[in-house]
């Protein structure tokens, strides 16, 4: 990146506060049909964020029962039966109708034309109708949910699956099938956008960071998600005819189902935790007010990680009767996905070294993250390792592991998309001190979660179990208390946001002094995004010298007054008015 | 001057700069769009590898079963189809609009062609109940049960009912007094096997078709209005693109399906 420092002095008076237009995408046009069939990649982002958040309820709701009835030794309130239905209805809703469309669907559609200088998407009308497909897809599923319910676990494994069940398998599994399309065609969407549609001056080494992990989520979504769309048919087929070619008893093999289904849905975990490193990228930066400690290494290591990404599958599958040399090949492949995103945990964590940190709810979320995102990737080691997992293998282990990383990672990292870009999206502050409460108290509830599991599945304890014996209680009991603890950390952004809507005073353009493209927009923008043809001048993160995309000074970044003592952590708090004055790393 | 001006005016969709970035927009979604086709059928072609690779002789016998004519036609059709639609590219560059519409039309004609001789195939598979599942079983089983009695020695030119000499008759006849798992037993099971994935494969295939032809009759109606005019050609060049990759994958299927048993097709149809 190359940084014309001579000609952008360090001092740059702050651009006039852009006049907040009258019309912007929000009231341009108003009514039901507006919303329903719009184009704007805004309005479907919204559309999105309405949709998941309402699917993010429904599986939380099934993972209350879950917990609730882990409560005690023999299932606490559920039958043995609903509890296989109840897990089940937990992992898909959150998997298929929560995290993979989170933040690429939200934060991608909203944000990837703005920030790249673009008036929308490459296809707009593609993208309104990859949320239709979400919501058919979604319907599928609350029908299969509804009329008997799944009780095969997320991962539907024949011939359970197609032969034995006598749940709602069919419409949730065409329900998996159709979503699927819709994820497709949001990252054909944005990877064609991100090729196409950049701004003048926008090259690749300029682009946020956020923009590559959606680019390198887009890629995994269009070679992946055709896999499993395909592996999905063949098993729908098996089950409504009776035969096919999973089917043991004509000589199929299950465990090809397996490998078909892990191609897809290990990458499938990077779709669901790269959007979330290019969130917490963004966010990082602006609160510790540093330019990205090695911008081509988090960049590369996005690309990196859907590469390799594709190579690991079978470490699903140690204990499944694979040969023991493929599962050692896998097993050092495995090893080798952690690389790329050990380079990003350390890049972020130098990018924080002597930043001026403070600690608004975007940013106390993300680091969060970092913490949460790190164990769950270390233990992810502890299973990767072939003599480890054979202990390990569908333990409460596993549970937890992917639980930090899914849970603690991008459940976290989305939090903190929502908490840094709602003064844009919705041209509303929210209260600052519920927003930096709920961070704690979800940080508190999700350890109090899922350290008990680490236990539980280190002495044993299987996964999707109803029962366990009596010592294993008091982990279980601590781990719902947890829980319970998380749920209202959850709930309370559900209720300071929504109230920011009507009694949040109106957010500035730009009230993070962030440097993206986004921020030089009004908030909320105005339909076409941009009123001029925006050129960019420099890399992302020029907090250091204090300019932005467009190569102007930033505001006065928030908390940076004397009345923040967070402020005054940072070591580099000058008297005066040069407070955004930070040593540059990298 | 001011008057294909105005044209562009009318084909450039707002969010783009200028045509030849919403062009080459276009196609490179439509290039994306083909790679997950790709990966899509890539599933069933692994699948598929690994199971022939397992059941050779199955294989092989289902596999010269099928009907070889129709699927020399129909690759003949689908390979005529191909030229006429980058045909139908050419006309919409030079804005012949009245040839564009001849090309689409019998681009058209071809892949209906194609989906014809496939429900005649389809039909006539039916009839003979190659249809793995219940219908295979029954009719195997039936063949068995006629076979059963017939002295060994004759069995090789027993008439059976109705002077029938479909599959099943020739595999009754092959396993005849054959114990299940010895040289030269052909498993009814596996020879199911194939069976899926010849009317999975041929089935999703032809829905590709289908839209395809969609596609193709969209096209026609466009260009009868008057909406594809010569700087707004790459439409039809996005589709062609799609219909080429239908083909070219009909052109792997064509191979593993029909040809796999090409040795034992004397003894078949
Ligand atoms: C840092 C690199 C990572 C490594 C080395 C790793 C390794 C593993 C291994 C070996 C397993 C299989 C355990 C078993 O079933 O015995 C596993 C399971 C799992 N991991 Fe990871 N993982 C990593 C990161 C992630 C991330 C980022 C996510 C999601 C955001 C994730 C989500 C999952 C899920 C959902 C499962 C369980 C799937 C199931 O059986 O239902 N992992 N991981
Ligand atoms: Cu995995």
């Amino acid at each position: 990146m190359s940084i014309v420092v001579a000609d952008t002095p360090r001092t740059a008076p702050p651009p006039p506060e852009p006049v907040a237009p009258a019309r912007n995408y929000l009231n341009e046009t108003s009514g039901f049909w507006s919303w329903l069939l719009t184009v704007d990649h805004k309005r479907i982002g919204i559309l999105y964020l309405v949709s998941i958040t309402l699917f993010f309820v429904v599986g939380g709701i099934a993972a209350g029962l879950v917990r609730t009835n882990l409560l005690t030794p023999n299932g606490a309130i559920l039958t043995e039966d609903q509890y296989n239905k109840a897990f089940t209805a937990h992992g898909v809703v959150m998997l298929f109708l929560f995290l993979i469309p989170s933040i690429p669907a939200v934060f991608g559609n909203f944000l990837v034309p703005i920030m790249i200088g673009a008036k929308d998407l490459a296809f707009p009308k593609l993208n309104l109708a990859s949320w239709y497909v979400f919501m058919i897809g979604a319907a599928f599923m609350v029908w299969g949910l509804l009329s008997g319910g799944i009780d095969t676990g997320w991962t539907l494994y024949p011939p359970y699956s197609s032969r034995y069940s006598h749940a709602s398998v069919t419409p949730g599994v065409f329900g998996v099938f159709i979503t699927g399309f819709s994820s497709i065609m949001t990252g054909l969407n944005i990877m064609v956008t991100v090729h196409k549609m950049r701004a003048p001056g926008m090259t690749w080494g300029r682009l946020p960071l956020f923009i590559w992990a959606m680019y390198a989520t887009s890629f995994i979504q269009l070679l992946g998600t055709p896999v499993v769309a395909i592996t999905l048919v063949l098993l729908m087929v098996e089950r409504v005819a009776g035969v096919g070619i999973f089917d043991p008893a004509i000589g199929g093999d299950p465990v090809l189902y397996q490998h078909l289904f892990w191609f897809y849905s290990h990458p499938a975990v990077y779709i669901m935790i790269v959007p979330g490193m290019g969130v917490v990228s963004e966010v990082l930066t602006c609160f510790s007010r540093k330019n990205i400690f090695g911008y081509k290494a988090v960049a590369w290591s996005s690309v990196g990680i859907a590469v390799v990404g594709f190579l690991v599958w079978a470490h699903h599958m140690f204990v499944a009767g694979i040969s023991y040399y493929s599962a050692l090949l896998f097993s050092f492949l495995t090893m080798l996905v952690a690389v790329p995103s050990a380079i990003k945990v350390f890049n972020w964590v130098a990018t924080l070294y002597r930043g001026s940190i403070t600690f608004q709810a975007p940013m106390m979320y993300t680091l969060a993250f970092l913490v949460l995102f790190t164990v769950g990737g270390v233990t992810g080691l502890f299973l990767a390792t072939m003599g480890t997992d054979i202990h390990l293998h569908d333990t409460y282990f596993v549970v937890a592991h992917f639980h930090f990383v899914m849970v603690g990672g991008m459940v976290l990292a989305y939090l903190a998309g929502i908490h840094f870009w709602w003064p844009k999206m919705t041209g509303r502050m929210y209260s600052d001190f519920w927003s930096r409460t709920s961070a704690t108290v979800i940080f508190v509830g999700f350890f109090l979660t899922f350290v008990p599991q680490f236990i539980l599945g280190y002495h044993g304890m299987p996964r999707r179990y109803p029962n366990y014996p009596e010592e294993f209680q008091v982990y279980n009991v601590l781990s719902t208390a947890g829980a319970s603890i998380l749920g209202v950390g959850y709930l309370m952004p559900a209720v300071y946001l929504t109230l920011s809507l009507f009694f949040g005073p109106k957010a500035q353009a730009n009230p993070w002094s962030a440097t993206g493209l986004e921020w030089q927009v009004p908030s909320p923008p105005t339909v076409f995004n941009f009123e001029y043809l925006p050129v960019t001048v420099c890399g992302p993160y020029e907090y250091a010298i204090g300019v932005d995309q467009l190569g102007r000074g930033l505001p006065e970044p928030p908390g940076s007054g004397d009345d923040n003592p967070a402020a005054k952590v940072g070591p580099t708090l000058l008297p005066g008015p040069l407070p955004k004055e930070t040593e540059v790393v990298g | 001057m001011s008057a294909s001006t105005h044209g562009h005016h009318a084909v450039l969709k707002h969010h783009f700069d200028n045509l030849e970035q919403q062009h080459s927009a276009e196609r490179l979604g439509m290039w994306f769009f083909l790679v997950t086709e790709v990966l899509f059928f890539s599933g069933m072609f692994v699948a598929y590898t690994v199971y022939r690779h397992w059941f050779p002789a199955e294989f092989q016998f289902a596999s010269s079963h099928l009907i070889l004519w129709i699927a020399g036609v129909n690759t003949a059709l689908l390979i005529t189809s191909s030229l006429t639609i980058t045909l139908a590219i050419r006309s919409a560059q030079l804005g012949q609009r009245a040839a564009l519409i001849r090309w689409l039309l019998l681009t058209f004609a071809l892949g209906a062609g194609f989906m014809g001789f496939k429900a005649l195939e389809y039909a006539t598979d039916v009839h003979e109940k190659l249809v793995p599942g219940r219908m295979f079983q029954e009719e195997y089983a039936s063949a068995v049960a006629e076979l059963a009695p017939v002295d060994p020695a004759a069995a090789g030119t027993f008439q059976f009912k109705g002077g029938q000499q479909h599959w099943a008759q020739d595999l009754a006849r092959r396993n005849n007094h054959l114990v299940p798992g010895s040289d030269g037993y052909v498993s009814p099971e596996r020879v199911q096997i194939f069976l899926c994935f010849y009317w999975i494969m041929t089935g999703i295939h032809g829905i590709h078709i289908i839209a395809g032809l969609g596609c193709i009759l969209w096209l026609v109606q466009q260009a009868y209005a008057g909406k594809i005019p010569k700087e707004n050609y790459s439409t039809v060049e996005v589709v062609s693109l799609y219909w080429h990759l239908v083909d070219m994958i009909w052109l792997f299927l064509m191979p593993l399906l029909y040809l796999a048993g090409a040795g034992l097709h004397a003894s078949g149809h």
